[in-house]
């Protein structure tokens, strides 16, 4: 039994970390800026199709047809060469296997463009409009973003596979000392919550160990004192929003190995992390991080068969029980700061 | 009609409201949407989209979770429809009382929250309901198969009374089966009466009490005045119509789904009152309106027909047209929507009636009556 | 078109009107309606073309099934228009096609999106049906939509062609009288996997099911559960997951030390898509339990899961409907027909698809009407041959297919990426046929509804 309850902790830690990276974006745009940002989702599902292109680049081939011989199809035989691994060798192989991971270095800069981009195209005209409008608009711009991808990769998913090494389960049970082979788990996942929590450890450390994280933290607290103070807070805001895109970006492009994307992708996580950033306090980049894992880990356990034999199903409404609880009982989430939002 | 109960122009509105729809299926044909499968529709979510604009038209509070009351009239009004009787009358009645307490509860719940934690709420409130009725519930919902009429199911009323019928069952109204065009006009009367009373709560006291709360609930508070019952209230009715609505369409279609409980259907129809305008009367029902016709035409076009469309331009001319218009339409609809939607919310805020009345404007220099004016609830 | 929809329409109103008038209205219409059936059923071509509506999920769960399948369609239409190569037009036996559309009518089609979404497809049906004068609806991937659209069908009069779907209740307890079904169902597939699975893993085995929660999903489960019980092996446990779920991880850990050593996974599509290859991330094929190799089970599988799920599927077994790369005549001729005109094998599903388009269309010959009670009298009990499983039958107590079934495994070494899977076993019509009556249910009547 102890085994069984450790994996499941564990999965939920798992779990958490992927859901406070994807809320973690949404939060730090809601408390810099003040917007609600439907399209959350959709950043998400863009970067991880920054890492279906960089794989469909790497992996380009050269078509020769062949009409002598045909396929059991009846088809002509096409005969294909990788291209990459022609021009770089052994380098290019490494680069394709490498692929999900390499993609990173790429959406980084693509996702700050289109952060950027957004921002001063279309979100900032939204910043004195209530929030319904910018829900509204937000969600617009989420449905024509998976629209597009949709009509140009299609509707189905595209696996991307993970790094040869880093396939299969490691065995933690014997790491710690215990029976072997009794505690395993996948080690992509194991990548993907270092990952995540490079990531945030990140972010966190950027808020508050550079001046313009402090600067920005400022402006969060009050931005029209930071504003009278002769502080071009807006700018700065503008490079927010375009690393919330970052941070949503490279979240879905090492998710692509645990889950092929598609055009729908961001969408199935969207609803999920605006919970997640509830229940952790509006514009509390601490509480999302607390609420990520702290769903994760209750899903996980919901989603065991003795929990299920008493509370039927509970593994499906868990984490919207836990929103309507938190939400009537302490409505500024677990460490949300008083009065934002509070209603 | 009584001139003290109704004003002039809301008299000419209803009257041309009615007008409009009843004529649908002779104005609508020319554009391939003259059939009643998609008539019907029109109405059902007229309806869903009236209610809902009774609640965030009114009062300002965005329900993302809309679509479970929905979802609740149908299962309520197929269930009816399976145990007591294949009559219509009963599955409907049943079907608003049970929205209603649905949405009574819900309602007491999320509105002890406003703006964006409200609808989080109700979003969450409604996911929780498609997920049980998805995978849990599925004894009284047959889960995502739906839950159909089938021979065997037991009717007590209609076998108490003796009533047979041949092949498949289908809902009836007083022994009439209710298809085709006569489901039509069934659910057009319910569209015309839903109105008018929307019509009324608009004009009535209460409604000037929901519109107070949507522009200023904290000063409403500190005059001492609870505001709380009043949105409730807005809430039940928005929530009944809801009901009604997903009645109707288990009704005219006996299958309950799940997905019409699911948070994107809730979506759906913020869509349509916003496209529409928002809390206007006719808007959301345009909206409404627009949005169905668009899911229904434009997802059906393939790139055959389009092909025969553009078979009059030079080859590689048709060609580059199919293509281009191809992504816009077939399953690629929802671009479409999508940027419709995004242009009006960015340069039209109030919706296509927002449209309407600025090109009204621009015309009507005379300042003089146009009875095809929409009054704002506003 | 136009002009005939309008006569239809005026009809139509006066039939409703007239239903309502008491006693001896009634009558008259009774006769009248007697009198015309021939000619006067819901959408009964005219003109030189019939409308055949495909309902196809473009996108969802089952996306990719529902793409193939449009292009068998496709592909069939064209054959009964006589274009293209014939196809198993010319395999099948007997035959009553001419190459000339049906009945002398050029064959045309419709579309709609089902986004694998039981109400969305009957939306879509009812659509085709009341708008464009569809006189038969076909296609479908998910038992969810069958169910849902065969039931519509029954209440317009419209026959339904059912394309993959692999449920019990199909032509179980939610059979119709007119809904019809070529695919094979989970009863059959227990019945063919059940031997090998013993034959290849022994009898003491303890088996842990995951499945997908709705229709197919149960009864899939049920039938192997069934038939792996009846080798001596023991269930663990079964655990349903939601249709259309994305992360299994947190009920994949519960498995391993759960005390079973064999998973069956009771997916399809993009469920099994996801779920197997992270079944195989938690390194369940790598381990031990109970000593022996543990194994993963996926009771229905298609050369596109099989593909999507890459390398996880190498050496599982499971059941296929039908598979390119038999080497009867008739699988040969649709190999061949369908790689010239798209360039790829055709799966399963579109294997299904093609074979219902061709059945309908030489059921109608035969009949010699488009009238649905003759054409389903002609379905009915209809033996033919040629088609890719042997002689098959079209039995007329559920309107269910009997016909052989193939054992498949995920293949070692793949030659091409269409390569994915071996036939392992074809197993006969003998022994996948059961008795129609234990699953229940009722077909209903043959005369349409005065309903369009």
């Amino acid at each position: 039994m102890f085994e069984v309850i450790f994996l499941q902790f564990l999965n939920g830690l798992d779990k958490g970390a992927a859901y406070a990276l994807i809320a973690l974006g949404l939060t730090l745009v809601f408390g810099t800026l003040g917007v609600v940002n439907f399209a959350h989702g959709a950043l998400f599902m863009l970067g991880a199709f920054c890492a279906v292109t960089v794989r469909m680049f790497l992996t380009m081939e050269t078509v020769t047809v062949d009409p002598t011989q045909l396929s059991p199809w009846g088809a002509p035989l096409e005969i294909r060469e990788p291209l990459v691994q022609a021009w770089l060798g052994d380098f290019g192989a490494v680069l394709v296997n490498y692929s999900v991971p390499f993609s990173i270095l790429i959406t980084i800069p693509i996702m700050l463009l289109v952060g950027i981009g957004l921002e001063r195209g279309i979100i900032k005209h939204f910043y004195k409009r209530p929030h319904a409008e910018q829900i509204l608009v937000t969600f617009g711009l989420a449905i024509v973003a998976q629209e597009v991808i949709k009509s140009i990769f299609g509707p189905n998913p595209i696996p991307q596979p993970m790094p040869t090494d880093l396939r299969g389960a490691a065995d933690i049970g014997a790491w710690l000392g215990m029976q072997a082979n009794v505690i395993t788990y996948p080690i992509w996942r194991l990548v993907y919550f270092l990952f995540a929590g490079v990531v945030i450890g990140a972010v966190f450390a950027f808020l508050q160990f550079t001046t313009f994280g402090m600067v920005v933290r400022a402006g969060m607290a009050d931005r029209e004192t930071v504003g009278l103070l002769g502080i071009n807070i807006d700018r700065r805001f503008t490079i927010m929003f375009g690393l919330a895109a970052v941070v949503a970006g490279v979240a879905g492009v090492m998710y692509t190995p645990l889950l092929p994307p598609n055009y729908h992708i961001g969408m199935d996580f969207l609803v999920l992390s605006f919970v997640v950033v509830v229940v952790g306090g509006m514009g509390s980049l601490p509480g999302a991080v607390a609420a990520g894992f702290l769903l994760g880990i209750l899903q996980s356990f919901a989603s065991m068969n003795q929990v299920k034999a008493i509370f039927p199903g509970i593994d499906q409404i868990i984490i919207y029980l836990v929103a309507v609880v938190i939400l009537l009982v302490r409505p500024r989430g677990l460490l949300g700061r008083r009065g934002v939002m509070e209603a | 009609m009584n001139p003290a109960l109704m004003s002039r122009n809301d008299l000419f509105l209803l009257l041309g409201f009615t007008l409009v729809v009843l004529a649908m299926p002779i104005w609508l044909a020319p554009f391939g949407a003259g059939y009643p499968d998609l008539l019907q529709r029109f109405m059902i979510y007229g309806i869903f989209a009236v209610g809902f604009n009774i609640l965030f038209g009114l009062t300002g509070y965005l329900s993302f979770g809309h679509a479970a009351f929905f979802g609740v009239g149908s299962y309520t009004a197929v269930w009816s429809l399976k145990l007591l009787t294949l009559d219509a009358i009963p599955a409907l009645f049943f079907a608003v009382i049970i929205s209603g307490l649905f949405a009574l509860v819900i309602g007491f719940l999320c509105l002890r929250r406003s703006g964006i934690y409200f609808s989080i709420l109700t979003l969450a409130f409604a996911q929780m309901s498609y997920n049980l009725a998805y995978s849990v519930l599925t004894p009284i919902t047959n889960g995502e198969t739906g839950l159909q009429l089938t021979l065997s199911d037991p009717r007590v009323i209609d076998a108490a009374v003796g009533h047979t019928f041949v092949g498949q069952p289908i809902p009836t109204l007083l022994g009439t089966p209710i298809g085709g065009y006569a489901g039509f006009y069934f659910c057009a009367g319910f569209l015309i009466i839903t109105f008018f009373i929307a019509q009324r709560i608009a004009g009535s006291p209460f409604g000037m009490m929901l519109k107070a709360i949507k522009s200023n609930q904290t000063r409403m508070q500190f005059t001492g005045f609870n505001t709380r019952p009043y949105a409730l209230s807005a809430f039940v009715i928005s929530g009944m119509y809801a009901g009604l609505a997903g009645a109707l369409l288990a009704v005219t279609d006996p299958l309950a789904g799940a997905e019409r409980m699911q948070w994107t259907a809730s979506g759906e129809v913020v869509l349509m009152t916003i496209l529409g305008g928002v809390g206007t009367l006719v808007g959301p029902v345009i909206g409404a309106w627009i949005i169905k016709y668009f899911e229904n035409i434009l997802s059906a076009l393939n790139d055959n027909i389009l092909a025969r469309f553009f078979d009059f331009l030079p080859d590689g001319v048709d060609t580059f047209f199919v293509k281009v218009i191809g992504k816009f339409v077939g399953d690629g609809w929802h671009l479409t929507l999508g940027l419709v939607f995004v242009i009006i919310v960015i340069f039209l805020p109030g919706g296509i009636m927002e449209g309407v009345r600025r090109v009204a404007a621009m015309f009507d220099r005379s300042g003089g009556k146009t009875s095809t004016r929409t009054q704002a609830a506003e | 078109m136009t002009l005939l929809k309008r006569g239809l329409t005026r009809r139509r109103v006066m039939q409703t009107g007239m239903a309502g008038i008491i006693g001896a209205g009634v009558a008259p219409i009774m006769f009248t309606r007697g009198a015309w059936a021939q000619e006067d059923f819901c959408n009964n071509p005219t003109g030189d073309t019939v409308t055949i509506g495909l309902n196809l999920p473009l996108t969802g769960a089952y996306a990719e099934e529902g793409a193939d399948e449009q292009k068998a369609y496709e592909l069939a239409i064209a054959h009964l228009n006589g274009e293209g190569d014939g196809g198993l037009l010319n395999v099948l036996a007997p035959s009553a096609l001419k190459g000339n559309g049906i009945l002398g009518k050029k064959v045309g089609y419709v579309s709609s999106d089902s986004q694998t979404k039981s109400d969305v497809a009957r939306a879509g049906a009812t659509r085709m049906i009341e708008r464009d004068g569809a006189i038969m609806i076909t296609g479908g991937s998910s038992s969810g939509e069958a169910i849902a659209v065969q039931g519509l069908c029954q209440e317009k009069g419209i026959i339904f062609m059912a394309g993959l779907t692999h449920s019990n209740d199909t032509t179980g307890k939610d059979k119709r009288r007119y809904g019809f079904r070529h695919f094979f169902n989970a009863y059959q597939s227990g019945i063919a996997l059940g031997p090998v699975l013993g034959q290849e893993y022994g009898a003491d085995r303890r088996a842990y099911h995951l499945t997908a929660d709705y229709t197919w999903g149960w009864t899939q489960e049920e039938s192997i559960k069934a038939a792996t019980e009846a080798l001596g092996w023991e269930t663990v446990a079964a655990v349903r997951t939601p249709l259309g779920s994305t992360d299994y991880s947190q009920y994949l850990t519960p498995i391993l030390n759960s005390g079973a050593d064999v998973l069956i996974l009771n997916h399809y599509g993009l469920d099994m898509v996801n779920s197997l290859p992270q079944a195989v991330q938690f390194g369940l094929r790598d381990r031990q339990a109970n000593g022996k190799q543990f194994q993963i089970v996926t009771p229905l599988v298609s050369e596109l899961m099989a593909k999507g799920a890459g390398e996880a599927m190498q050496g599982v077994f499971g059941t296929s409907n039908w598979h390119w790369n038999l080497q009867d005549p008739g699988s040969i001729a649709f190999t061949k027909s369908f790689g010239a005109a798209y360039g790829s094998p055709p799966s399963q599903a579109a294997h299904t698809a093609y074979v219902q388009m061709l059945l309908y269309a030489d059921a109608v010959e035969r009949a010699g009407t488009f009238y649905p009670p003759e054409v389903i009298k002609a379905l009915e009990g209809h033996e033919f041959d040629g088609m890719g499983n042997g002689k098959t039958l079209y039995r007329a107590e559920d309107h269910q297919c009997m016909k052989s079934v193939l054992v498949v495994q995920g293949n070692e070494a793949p030659t091409s990426e269409f390569d994915v899977l071996n036939v392992v076993q074809e197993v006969d019509r003998e022994t996948t046929t059961y008795d129609p009556s234990i699953f229940g249910g009722e077909l209903g009547p043959a005369e349409p509804a005065p309903l369009c």
